[in-house]
Order: structure tokens, then sequence, then C-alpha cells
């Protein structure tokens, strides 16, 4: 089969969509497919029609190929591709949609405002700011409403420092997001067709837990998978998990990250196209169930070409 | 004998050695000190072609002229091929140390050619000396903030790095003097202060002639080494010359890093270092334990270069661009970056420094910048505790005139937007207007407490 392998692109999370990408097409080659490596640009839709491939294999990550726009690019070209669908992919990028689509699915998600950047300039938002940190209460957490890899995410302890946290997350997004914090372990849940792999927890072992950048530093945090649950709570995170998955319209695979305290779990957001390095979760869950890189990438083909199989 | 096998794939094939668990518990300690991958990937972006880059630190090669290049590789080919092939003493050929000495003499420096080693760029002279000098643990001394290429060195001997504040005037000598003091009464002896006295990277302040002779004198009567980093120092573009800290001392207390890059070329890979014989002796195992010896060929290169006489005036006419550059930088500055910040004046070298209102982040700013197509060095990079949070390294050397005004001017864009921003989330001030009156001359840091 030729498989179009699409990475890269102009998003900030350029370098880990290449590695993506790269251990992608290594286990196609492997798997004895013939790879079109596109490091997506201006050029992408005049390489796909000139190169009609069977499928795409879309392993992007943030603004333009996680948010729906490759994928309608692909829906119009009538190429299958891999993940969830371009209406899926922009609601999982964006959190405020997110968030919203999984509230009326009736899931729990920590309460939250959200601000798009004209509210401050034109319209006095800033007065109303300390009427929801009363609602919030502190911590409360800023997030850019589109954005991966943590960038922009910042804790505030006091109303001192919700300005500067606010101006960081507005680096990334005209959208942001105040959020409680929720004190509680933190879960990933991978599903790839409808399935649940088993679960990721993240354990920060060293610095500041409000520290968002010792998340991603290697030696800081240690993953645990599977995450030692309870039946009891393994399956409440499972139903939450799938619940997100099904309210979001994804298909194929996505990860559910997740706050589990003593009240249960509380969902945070979906990631349509979830990294597949070799430090990424989805892979680190799809070995825990037993299923090799390259079974796990068949897997994705798979989905895409016949849904019905999920 | 095994039949080899005939290679079938055009690359290997990567199977499983990206797994990275694999190899996990093989890795040393010292590879754990990594900077987040998130900063790595934003850096990543910077080399985007549509990308106007400040970032660098680059040199302007495309100055130096081709026709010279080829006539210098044509002489070595015909005259010397078989030695410029061969491998070539771990000290260095005497010829290359004459370049060297030439070089150290315009700057007053007279060493013994002895005492010199020809290394693999400067920066392998940050190594070797740190791999002789440091054990786990040993507390290294360096500017904050530093030169970021430094810091990794450091980390990969597990140094515990400590940063002394700069001024408008180099290391705050008081301040050294303090820790000095704190890290007696503590028992831990400090192994060496790393410092790049002129045209500081990535300040680009210059150490003031009172604060080096301090420096010095608290070097030997703490007898501690010295490591003066000084690739920058024939390129001035104002001021008064500064005695290097290694023509201050005679050589006894300071190990002198110097290097071609960025007087002649980075990509011949060319710099030496210049220590005391004992400590020498160390430096010149560990350069045989590292790479047996230094490219002959760039080093036949730089003799023929040399054999011109004409080294001098290139410098002269880089010295001419540069400092065209910089004040195209700092006029730029003046005109787009908002009154709140301040930034360093540079005498000489790549590198101006400079530092927004508090409530600014650079590596956040860094990502709104991308957007407009422009980069720079976050501050962050030039400290090991995650100061610098809201300084920039600007690079003027290695861009155009129009790249430096509309580089800075589109930085000064989106930082206006921020300080819009934050007036009104906080209601202290309305949209700032650019300073377009000369402005006072610059306090680049704040002052040590203390100081």
């Amino acid at each position: 089969m030729k498989v179009a392998v699409l990475k890269g692109g102009r998003s900030l999370e350029r370098g880990v969509s290449l590695r993506s990408g790269a251990r992608v097409e290594d286990a196609l080659e492997r798997l004895g497919h013939e790879v079109l490596s596109i490091d997506v640009g201006a050029d992408l839709v005049k390489r796909l029609v000139a190169e009609q491939p069977d499928i795409a294999f879309v392993a992007m990550h943030g603004v333009g190929g996680e948010d729906g726009t490759v994928q309608e690019l692909l829906e119009i070209l009538g190429i299958p591709f891999t993940g969830p669908s371009a209406a899926a992919c922009a609601r999982c990028m964006d959190k405020v949609q997110g968030k919203d689509a999984i509230d009326e699915a009736g899931l729990p998600t920590p309460d939250w405002f959200a601000f798009n950047q004209t509210a401050f300039r034109e319209f006095g938002a800033a007065d109303a700011l300390g009427r929801l940190e009363e609602t919030l209460g502190f911590p409360l957490v800023v997030k850019p409403s589109r954005g991966g890899s943590s960038l922009g995410v910042r804790f505030a302890r006091s109303p001192g420092e919700v300005p500067q946290a606010l101006i960081s997350a507005f680096s990334y997004d005209d959208r942001i997001l105040l959020e409680r914090f929720i004190d509680g372990r933190e879960l990933a849940v991978s599903i790839l067709g409808d399935k649940p792999l088993p679960i990721v927890e993240a354990i920060l072992l060293e610095g500041d837990r409000y520290d968002f950048e010792a998340r991603y530093e290697i030696g800081r945090t240690r993953f645990a998978c599977p995450a030692e649950l309870s039946a009891e709570e393994e399956r409440a995170v499972v139903e939450a998990a799938l619940g997100t998955y099904r309210a979001l319209g994804c298909s194929g695979f996505a990860r559910v990250d997740l706050i589990l305290d003593d009240e249960g779990p509380w969902l945070l957001e979906a990631n349509a196209i979830p990294g597949l390095t070799d430090t990424s979760l989805l892979p680190q869950a799809a070995e825990a169930a037993g299923l090799s890189f390259e079974q796990l990438v068949e897997r994705i083909l798979d989905l895409a070409l016949h849904p019905a199989t999920a | 004998m095994a039949e080899v096998p005939e290679p079938t794939h055009r690359r290997r094939s990567h199977a499983g050695t990206r797994d990275l668990e694999r190899y996990a518990g093989l890795f040393a300690e010292r590879t754990t000190v990594m900077r987040s991958s998130a900063m790595r990937d934003l850096m990543a972006i910077t080399a985007r072609p549509e990308v106007i880059s400040l970032a660098g630190g680059l040199p302007d090669t495309s100055t130096f002229p081709p026709q010279s290049f080829a006539a210098q590789m044509t002489r070595i080919a015909q005259e010397s091929a078989a030695e410029a092939l061969q491998y070539g003493p771990t000290e260095g050929f005497e010829e290359t140390k004459d370049c060297i000495l030439e070089v150290m003499g315009a700057e007053g420096m007279l060493p013994d050619p002895d005492d010199i080693i020809v290394t693999t760029g400067g920066q392998q002279g940050i190594d070797l000396v740190t791999k002789t000098l440091v054990d786990p643990g040993d507390v290294v001394i360096c500017e904050a903030p530093t030169y970021p290429g430094a810091v990794p060195v450091f980390c990969s001997y597990q140094a515990d790095v400590v940063q002394v504040e700069c001024d408008e005037d180099g290391m705050d000598i008081d301040a050294l003097e303090e820790l000095l003091n704190q890290l007696r009464a503590e028992e831990r002896r400090p192994k060496f202060i790393y410092s790049v006295p002129s045209f500081q990277n990535p300040a680009g302040v210059t150490m003031s002639f009172a604060r080096r002779q301090r420096l010095v004198e608290l070097a030997r009567a703490n007898e501690i080494l010295i490591v003066e980093d000084n690739p920058y120092g024939l390129l001035r573009y104002g001021g008064e010359p500064m005695p290097p800290l290694y023509q201050l001392d005679g050589g006894d207390f300071v190990i002198y890093i110097g290097t071609f890059s960025k007087i002649l070329s980075p990509g011949i890979r060319l710099g030496w270092t210049v220590a005391p014989p004992p400590v020498m002796e160390k430096i010149v195992l560990g350069k045989q334990a590292a790479d047996l010896c230094t490219s002959t060929l760039t080093q036949y290169f730089v003799r023929e270069y040399f054999a011109e006489r004409r080294w001098q005036r290139y410098i002269d006419d880089l010295v001419e661009i540069y400092r065209e550059r910089r004040d195209i930088m700092i006029e730029a500055l003046r005109n787009h970056f908002p009154a709140e910040a301040t930034w360093t004046e540079p005498e000489g070298g790549l590198f101006i420094w400079a530092t927004l209102p508090d409530y600014i982040d650079t590596s956040d700013l860094l990502a709104k910048a991308l957007r407009a197509d422009v980069a720079f060095v976050p501050g962050q990079a030039a400290y090991v505790d995650g100061r610098g949070r809201h300084s920039m390294r600007l690079n003027f050397s290695g861009v155009t005139a129009d790249e430096i005004r509309e580089g800075v001017r589109r930085i000064g864009e989106v930082i206006a937007e921020q300080v819009e921003l934050y007036g009104t989330l906080t209601g202290e001030r309305r949209a700032p207007e650019p300073v377009q009156e000369e402005k006072p001359n610059v306090v680049p840091f704040r002052k040590v407490e203390g100081a």
C-alpha cells in the first residue's frame, strides 16, 4: 500500500511531529508499505494529487495538523486518513470547545471560564476577573485554548499572578481559559478503535508541582503503565474517557487526559493525534497491551480503511 | 570466513533503535542534564527559511573572498597534499602556534608557545579544561547570564554551576568575593571561574579594568583558576581596548581560550587553549583521548592564510560591517521597543541583551514572535536556575541591515501587544507609544544588592 506520512508543518510542535513521523515511516517500511514522506508545506495538495497515495497517515501535532485543517483537505481530496475526522480534530484541539462538549455530555470537567483577547482589549473583561477568581479559587490554571505539550500553561497562586499567566497563555492563542485546579493523580487513557488501552499515570519525581515544564523533562517525571488503580477507579476512569471520546466524535484513536481525585475522574481534554515518539504515551500504552509499534501502526491503518472493524 | 550480506536498504532500518526504553538503563547519569523538549522544539522552528533569525551566533562568512579561499586550498593541494591529509601532533603544529601568537600579540599577550594547544574550536577548550579540572559535584563559577554553550559542558561533567550577577561592567566582583567566602565557609573549593570578559556572550558587556584587576587578584589570593574565554576581543567597534585577564595575570592563574571562529571562520573548527605547564600536560592527555589531534587540513589552511599577511585587514573589514549592524540594531531597538525595555550597547562582539518588563516571559514571547516569523534566544538559556525569563539575546553579526530593522520591528510589535494587554488586564496603563527620542544610556541589569 502507498502511505503518505504527513509530518512537520509549521506548528510549534513541529519537532515532536517530525519524530513521530520518522518513527511511523520506519514502522511502515518494516511492514512492507511504500512510504511517501511529506513535510507539510505549501505544496501539500499538489503532491497528494500527483502521488495519489492509498491512505494518509497524519503524524502532525498542534495547529494545522491536529486541528482539522489538514483532515479537511484530505476529506475534500477523498484520501482516507488515520485518526479522527476533521470535525472531531477541531473539537479536540480547542480546549474550550472540547470542555463544552464534555460538559454537555454530562461528564465531569473542572470549572472554567473562557475569554478571547477581544474581551479584555475591548470589553473590559479584566473587571470580571475578581469574581471568577472567587468562583475558581486558587491556585488556578491558565491555558491557551489551542496548544499542546503544555506550552503556555501556567499556574496562578494568587490574584497578582493572574495577569502574567494570561499574558503567557495569550502568547500561544487568542483564546484562553481559566480552570479550577484539581489536586489529584494525572492519568492518560489512550483509545484505539473503541477500545481503551492500559492507563498511563504521570508521576512527578522532583521539582515544583506547579512547574509544567518539569512534566516534560526526562528524569523529572516517571510514567507508570498500567497505572495502579482499584478496579472501581479503573472502571470510572475508562468510562469517563470513553464517554469523552464519543462526546467529541473521535474515531481511529485519541488520548484522553484526566485527573483523578477523591470525587472521581475530572476530564481535561482529548488529544486527536497524540505523540507517537519513543517517549510518547500512546505507544507505551499499546506496548502494555502487548502491541508492538508496528502492530499499533498497522491497526491504526486498518481502523482508517475499515472503520467498521473498530 | 563468514559471508557479508549485501546491504538491501538505502538506510539502516531503525528496528527498535528509537525505542528509548531499551537504552535508558544504560545511559550515564551525566546525560540526564537536558533542556526541556518543548524549548528545544521551539528553537528548532527558528531554522525555518522564512524566519528572520536574530537567534543565531554566526559570524558573516559571506565576506570572506572565495578566490582567496580557493588559492590557499590549491596551494595546499599542490605543495603539501600528503602532509595536510596526515595526522598531526596532539598539541598542534608550531606554524599554527605562530599564527596564534600573532593574534594574541595583537591584544598584548605573549605566551610561551609550549603553553599552547590547538583545539577543535574554542568549544573543545572549554570541554578539555572542564574535563581536566572538574570532578562531579565540584563548583564552577560563571557569569549570570553566561555563554549558553558552556553550561552543557559544565553540566556534562556534573559540575555544580554557580552564577554571579553581571552588570554593565561585567561580573560583579563584590558578589564574587562574597560567594567565595561563603563557599569557603561550606568547605567547598571552586575549581575555576569561567568568564567572557570582553563583549560577553550573551550580555554584550565588557568587564571594566578595575574589575579585571580585582578578579585576577582574587584568583591569586584564593588559588583558583580563571578560564578566560575571549572569542571576540579583536572585534571592537568603539571604546578603549582592555587588557585580557591573561595579560594582567601573566598566565599563572588564568587559562586562556581563543578561537579563529570569529576572526576567520567557524567552519574550520580551530581554536586554542593556553595553560600553565602542569595543567597543559593533563589537557594534552585529554585531547589525545578525545580526538588525537586537531584537523591538519584546516591548520594548513590557517598557515597559508596568515602567510598572506592580510588577516588583520580582514578583521578591520569585519569590524566595519559589524559596527554598522550594531548601530542599526540599537537604532531599531530605540524605534520599536517599549519605553520599559532596556538593552546593552556593546562595544564589540556579536550580541545585544535586551530586558523586558517582568510580566513578559521571553520563552512565551518567542512562540508569538515565531508566528510573526522572527526569532531570538530567550534569556533563560543563559542561566542554570530558570532566571533570565524576561530577557533575550539578539544577534546582529549574521544578519543583513534590512533583516535587523525588520526583525526588531516585528519583535517590537509582539512586545507592544503584550504591554497593551497587560495594561488592560491590570488597568495600570494605556498602550505605550514607541519611544522615538534619544534614550539616556541604558542600564542593562539590575544592580546586585550590596554591590
